[in-house]
């Protein structure tokens, strides 16, 4: 039981350390939400940077180019990013810790090769067709067709939720091979490239007033057969091995940056008269985020020590995304009325607050609400038989 | 860094484990403070373990004196174990403790202790229970930890420092963390078997996800405060470490609330049942509202954090 970084961990935090002092002062501003080309470019050009300078795929192997970081070394990647303030993976989320993930582990050499090296370095970006309106939680319930069609499967449906599908070169899709197999049995997982004739890509504005995401119409869509990844019907195994890659260090930014939050939001209290029960709600989430913090290490330890995160994924999911909550309700406190406004206003820091407050809504829903974390945390760690 | 226990912290936890359920079943836990398992607890070294091994100790850090008190506070042993613990260098029996900073002046345990070691901010400072004039309070909350009110505090020997003070404080509120983690997940284990098996409306009331989901965040607490009461051990252990005491408040106040809340949880999950005495539960839950009130309770820690920020 031992929190201490060794000395070669230590030479690869200050290495790294150094290298982001460098190269994110420079850096322009960020895009306006809306304006997904300039979001692109941003994300994709500084993804482009971190692979020139070997920091690309931190954790990925070396023979698909990542850098074969240890889990560690992952770990002091995150933390570094987020204290330096490093833009985050944007648009390359998908690609970077979705795709490219499930592509090494289930996918052909020849897909390996011809995505693996472009994800890495920016040049292709990938959105995710997964969530359909009537397969949200019931994600096995899609009922997306693809009817094989010579060398082609033909696909016809709607997806949900599509985030980047505005900018994105390929699309994860998640289809229905097989209608007659029990709903788990007949899905298979194929690479649709979005430039396809037959794809309409509507912009789901969402409560932040911007497009986070795309409903896609699919009609017709012509998709090689050699597009698929795993064997056909197999689509659901390939679908938990992609999902399973966001657990684990999924958080480590937004902790990282809850704990300077609480700094912050503590000295503008202090600035306001230190009312006493805020200055307690704020010493109780740190208490929260400490352990948050001391729980991704665990994760990150039985990583290292097994190979997989084990099974804190899910109570860190829960935990984190409620507390993330509290915390920017307890913030819009502290604004006061200048939490009215999302520019910041009477010298307060409102945008970010309020921002974060309004986005921080979709935490305990996206990626597995928390109902479902509480259901995987009942039936698959505490053993208790499923409802029915 | 591997956050991890080591195997040998590992073993060290299971041979606790498998002494405790061999020694202290559930239905033997009403009988009280037992001299003859509190004889064996300190063979096997629980009170020792971190003496130099020079002095008969076994040399041990926080990070194992930890894991050990989660499995005290799991098999809820009645007696004063964090104090005989931190006081195992100058009293080879029992010992007990009074932060005289905190009114009334009320100890568990003074009948089976030879010691009163008193947290004075100027240095700890041990006496002999002979001195000691006290009251017996004839209703404790917790039927396993008999109270006393002190009247009149002896003098004693002055230990140490102001210095040791502070450090036995973080040592003492760590300690009594890892009983509260250990009885918060005794109760999720209580509360997930029974769901397991009782039976309403033809189904295991725990398929049923209302009640499902109350025992997911048992676990929830569990683990949060587990972690954060690692993270303070392993604090400890360095001793200049900055953050030992913005890690030590975190871990008793996570370590509190998941006693609590999940005590509640416990009898909840018990219906009816769990009002009874007959069903142990209550004994779990009492005994994490006495620890909630020594060393700090969950507001005072939070309200120390705040300043930390």
């Amino acid at each position: 039981m031992d929190l201490r970084y060794t000395p070669a961990e230590e030479r690869f935090r200050s290495e790294l350390g150094d290298w982001l002092s460098a190269a994110v002062p420079g850096l322009p501003a960020k895009p306006a939400a809306d304006d997904w080309a300039g979001r692109r470019a941003y994300d994709t050009a500084w993804q482009r940077r971190l692979f020139d300078a070997g920091y690309a795929g931190i954790d990925w192997p070396r023979e698909y180019g990542g850098r074969g970081a240890s889990p560690t070394e992952h770990l002091i990647f995150l933390e570094e990013c987020a204290r330096a303030g490093a833009p985050y993976v944007g648009v390359n989320f998908v690609g970077l810790l979705h795709a490219g993930p499930t592509l090494m582990a289930a996918a052909s050499d020849r897909q390996r090769r011809a995505h693996l090296p472009r994800i890495l370095r920016g040049d292709e970006v990938w959105c995710q067709g997964f969530s359909e309106p009537e397969a949200g939680s019931d994600l096995a319930a899609v009922t997306t067709r693809a009817v094989r069609d010579g060398a082609d499967y033909v696909v016809t449906g709607q997806k949900m939720w599509t985030s980047f599908a505005i900018v994105a070169d390929f699309c994860e899709l998640l289809v229905r091979t097989d209608p007659t197999a029990a709903k788990h049995r007949g899905l298979s997982w194929l690479i649709l490239p979005m430039d396809t004739p037959g794809i309409e890509i509507r912009p789901l504005r969402t409560v932040l007033g911007s497009s986070e995401f795309s409903q896609l119409f699919l009609d017709g869509v012509r998709i090689p057969v050699a597009n698929l990844v795993g064997a056909e019907n197999d689509g659901w195994q390939v679908t938990m091995l992609t999902l399973s890659f966001e657990r684990g260090t999924a958080w480590v930014d937004q902790i990282v940056d809850s704990i300077e939050m609480l700094r912050e939001l503590a000295a503008l209290n202090r600035a306001a008269g230190n009312a006493p029960d805020i200055r307690s709600e704020l010493g109780h989430l740190a208490a929260e985020f400490d352990a948050l913090w001391a729980l991704t290490k665990r994760s990150v330890s039985e990583a290292a020590r097994t190979g997989i995160p084990g099974g804190s994924a899910s109570v860190l999911k829960l935990r984190y995304t409620e507390a993330r909550q509290r915390l920017m309700d307890l913030a819009a406190r502290i604004l006061g009325p200048a939490s009215l406004s999302r520019d910041d206003v009477g010298g307060l820091p409102s945008r970010r607050f309020v921002e974060e407050r309004i986005n921080s809504l979709s935490y305990t829903i996206a990626a597995g609400s928390s109902q479902i974390q509480r259901n995987i945390i009942g039936e698959r760690i505490l053993g208790l038989p499923r409802e029915r | 860094m591997d956050f991890l226990p080591t195997d040998d912290q590992q073993a060290l936890q299971a041979a606790i484990r498998g002494l405790l359920e061999r020694r202290l079943p559930l239905d033997r836990l009403d009988a009280g403070f037992d001299p003859g398992l509190w004889r064996e607890l300190a063979t096997t070294g629980v009170f020792q373990l971190r003496q130099p091994a020079d002095s008969g100790g076994l040399g041990l850090g926080m990070a194992e004196a930890v894991l050990v008190f989660e499995e005290l506070g799991r098999a809820c042993v009645p007696g004063p174990l964090v104090a005989s613990h931190l006081a195992a260098g100058h009293s080879p029996g029992p010992v007990t403790l009074l932060d005289p900073a905190s009114r009334p002046w009320i100890v568990s345990h003074l009948e089976c202790s030879v010691g009163l070691l008193i947290l004075d901010d100027a240095g700890p400072r041990l006496a002999s229970v002979a001195t000691v004039r006290a009251a017996a309070l004839p209703a404790p909350l917790d039927p396993l930890s008999p109270v006393h009110e002190i009247v009149d505090l002896p003098l004693g020997d002055l230990l140490g420092g102001a210095e040791l003070s502070e450090r036995w404080r973080r040592e003492a509120a760590t300690l009594t963390a890892a009983l509260q983690v250990g009885l918060a997940s005794r109760m999720t284990d209580l509360a997930v078997g029974y769901a397991g098996q009782r039976q309403q409306f033809g189904r295991v009331i725990g398929s049923f996800q209302a009640v499902k989901h109350i025992c997911a965040d048992m676990l929830v607490r569990v683990e949060l405060a587990r972690a954060a009461l690692h993270a303070a051990a392993v604090a400890l252990d360095e001793p200049d470490h900055p953050g030992q005491r913005r890690a030590v408040a975190g871990a008793k106040l996570l370590a509190d609330e998941a006693a609590n809340c999940n005590g509640r949880a416990c009898v909840q999950v018990h219906g009816g049942m769990g009002f009874t005495w007959e069903v142990p539960v209550h004994f779990f839950l009492k005994r994490a509202w006495l620890h909630a009130t020594e060393h700090g309770d969950a507001a005072e820690h939070a309200a120390a954090l705040g300043d930390l920020l």
